[in-house]
């Protein structure tokens, strides 16, 4: 693992000024992508997932913290390596309605930003490339999409125009922020292959945020999943890893929140963890020590509310927890609370069956 | 593997955009009819004069007469022809106004674009000038200035009125471009690294491209009343025939005391109502041919 890898977030900072004061949206991130590979960025709403996505497609400016691009920091950069970064990391919205400029045909879309690079010339080239894009996305004939305008085509066409769009520039990253939550769940499958076949034949690295472990899960098995809460990555490794033998007590509540169709796994789920508290604490004024202790099923008073818990090594993963952390002995190791199956539902097909 | 998904059934049309805008325009029966009578009037006023006889002698023996086979409005005070004058009477209000209304508009959407993209100390500028323009008061300052150059040519009253007529315009042209510009499609062209002008004036202005027809066509209107206005009040040089021209001589020559003098007087008048419900419509028919979501209906 000595390679430079695609992007790399350090103690990534993020903090807004509201009326109410400072509000720290994302509080130290720090994530490695590599090319090929996915990593899924999971959490409750407002835990500053996107935040951190748009800060690493370099959308807006973190307030402390550095997002490199193959191991160069952005604010280094001249105006040639920017515009390479630029055009190597794509972002894929979350709503195909609004990223679709509505006075615009599919064509016109999809060619505006290789016209403007000079990447084809003349008409013909450039539908002809448009075409190219549009059957990478699955979107065949390509002719009966070129000339539509996004109002004609579903949502899940438009998020597809959207993927190719980005696909356009040739990416070696694409940030996807919850790319496929406002689409149907049959077509969610079906542009999550789409984005599968992407990233292994043309290399392409994912950062993937996702509020559903269902996705996650399907998506970046052969990747990595970080969790964050409150602006912290407070569990951060291999997919199987996480999902099977979850070990932060949010981690472990959260994949306990999925939805389990079996009966007899649902009330095993369920009385596996509680959390103390639904109320999501206000970031203008975290909790002293672990953010996540006031609704910790594993709180220990004098432990949880003093230090702030640092990632550290547990098992061959990344965790934020001093319970875990102080727990950490080989016999622990292994403690199965959850298996794999924890997270019902989408399966990874086999690889035959994939595309 | 995406059966789930299928294609919309589409039929392949590929118009240009004066093609879009004839359907448009075409589509409605209320925007065909305004364009109709914007072209019919249009037409009357700049190749009726080719057309018709040019000599229209004063002719004492005629003075003030009804219409008849001969003169189909009548004559006038000098006993002249009505009809004759009236097809001469349309060309210079219409390509004044016309050319009043295009420089307010390009001023308006060039000057909101950028103080609405760009913000900051050229908007807080733009916005001062926009202030101070806005309490001018148009007509007294159009008085003001025609009074004072007294041989002002068409055009030059076509700038006077424009520079009052862009304040209103800019004002919503620049909140419009504030709010499309949050808007994700323009990230998502930023993201393509498309340049700013680009951004601007082919990702956001398109948007508006009804709003902008709309206000240009009732900018012409309002051009169209100024420069009227000001030839009623007798405050142009009386040289080339226009509407405005004939309702002022009229009223020179006390036509409410003269029934037969009536056709003088509302020859113009109908001309002018006409060509106003005629933009009016036509200004609601270009709105949807330039709108793909209401074009599609």
């Amino acid at each position: 693992m000595s390679e430079t890898p695609l992007l790399k977030l350090s103690g990534l900072e993020q903090v807004f000024d509201t009326r109410k004061g400072p509000v720290a949206a994302v509080g130290g991130v720090d994530l490695e992508i590599k090319a090929g590979k996915v990593l899924c960025l999971v959490g409750e709403s407002g835990c500053g997932k996107t935040t951190t996505a748009r800060a690493a497609a370099g959308i807006t400016r973190p307030t402390s913290g550095a997002v490199e691009f193959r191991g160069k920091p952005l604010t280094a950069m001249n105006a040639a390596e920017r515009t390479e970064y630029r055009r190597s990391v794509q972002y894929i919205h979350q709503d195909p309605y609004a990223a679709l400029n509505p006075t615009r045909t599919v064509y016109s879309t999809l060619t505006a930003g290789l016209k403007r690079h000079g990447l084809v010339k003349g008409r013909t080239e450039a539908r002809a490339k448009a075409a190219e894009l549009l059957r990478l996305v699955d979107l065949t004939p390509p002719e009966s999409y070129l000339d539509s305008y996004p109002h004609q085509l579903s949502g899940g066409q438009r998020q597809r125009v959207n993927v190719a769009r980005s696909l356009a520039m040739d990416p070696k990253l694409l940030i996807c922020d919850e790319s496929t939550s406002m689409l149907d769940v049959s077509i969610r499958v079906s542009l999550l292959n789409t984005l599968g076949r992407l990233r292994d034949e043309l290399d392409v690295g994912f950062l993937f945020i996702t509020h559903d472990l269902a996705v996650a899960k399907y998506f970046a098995w052969d990747g990595e999943i970080a969790v964050m809460y409150l602006g912290k990555v407070v569990e951060h490794g291999p997919t199987p890893e996480v999902i099977g033998n979850p070990q932060h007590p949010y981690t472990k509540a959260l994949i306990g929140a999925v939805c389990e169709p079996d009966p007899d796994l649902a009330k095993a789920n369920r009385s596996a963890e509680q959390l103390r508290s639904a109320e999501i604490p206000s970031l203008h004024d975290l909790p002293a020590g672990c953010a996540f202790h006031p609704r910790c099923p594993a709180f220990e008073p004098g432990v949880c509310d003093g230090e702030r818990p640092l990632l550290q090594l547990a098992s061959r993963r990344n965790v934020a927890c001093h319970v875990v952390a102080r727990d950490r002995a080989p016999a622990a190791a292994d403690d199965r609370t959850l298996t794999f199956d924890a997270v019902p539902g989408l399966r990874r097909p086999e690889p035959e069956s994939a595309i | 593997m995406t059966a789930v998904e299928a294609p919309a059934p589409r039929r392949k049309f590929r118009e240009s955009t004066l093609g879009q805008i004839w359907t448009g325009l075409t589509r409605s029966p209320a925007g065909f009819a305004g364009t109709v009578l914007v072209l019919a009037i249009v037409g009357f006023s700049f190749i009726g004069p080719l057309v018709v006889d040019q000599h229209n002698p004063t002719d004492t023996s005629q003075i003030w007469t009804a219409p008849s086979g001969e003169h189909w409005l009548g004559t006038q005070y000098e006993g002249k022809d009505t009809f004759t004058i009236l097809v001469n009477s349309g060309a210079e209000p219409i390509w004044v106004g016309g050319m009043a209304a295009t420089m307010a508009v390009i001023v308006a959407v060039v000057l909101g674009s950028i103080a609405g993209y760009f913000r900051g100390r050229i908007d807080a500028l733009l916005l001062q000038l926009t202030d101070v323009t806005v309490t001018i008061p148009q007509f007294l300052l159009m008085i003001a200035v025609v009074a004072f150059f007294e041989d002002i040519p068409p055009w030059g009253v076509a700038i006077v009125v424009g520079s009052t007529m862009w304040a209103f315009l800019f004002r919503s042209i620049r909140a419009q471009v504030m709010s499309l510009k949050e808007r994700e499609f323009v990230e998502a062209a930023k993201l393509q690294h498309l340049g700013t002008a680009r951004i601007v004036f082919r990702e956001i202005l398109p948007n508006m491209a009804g709003f902008i027809f709309v206000n240009f066509v009732i900018a012409v209107n309002q051009a169209i009343y100024a420069i009227v206005g000001l030839y009623i009040l007798g405050l142009m040089p009386s040289g080339t025939p226009n509407w405005g021209l004939m309702i002022h001589l009229s009223w020179q020559n006390n036509f409410f005391l003269l029934p037969v003098a009536m056709p003088f007087v509302l020859a113009p008048l109908l001309m002018i109502v006409l060509f106003t419900i005629g933009l009016v419509t036509m200004g609601r028919g270009l709105d949807q041919a330039l709108n793909p979501r209401l074009r599609e209906r």
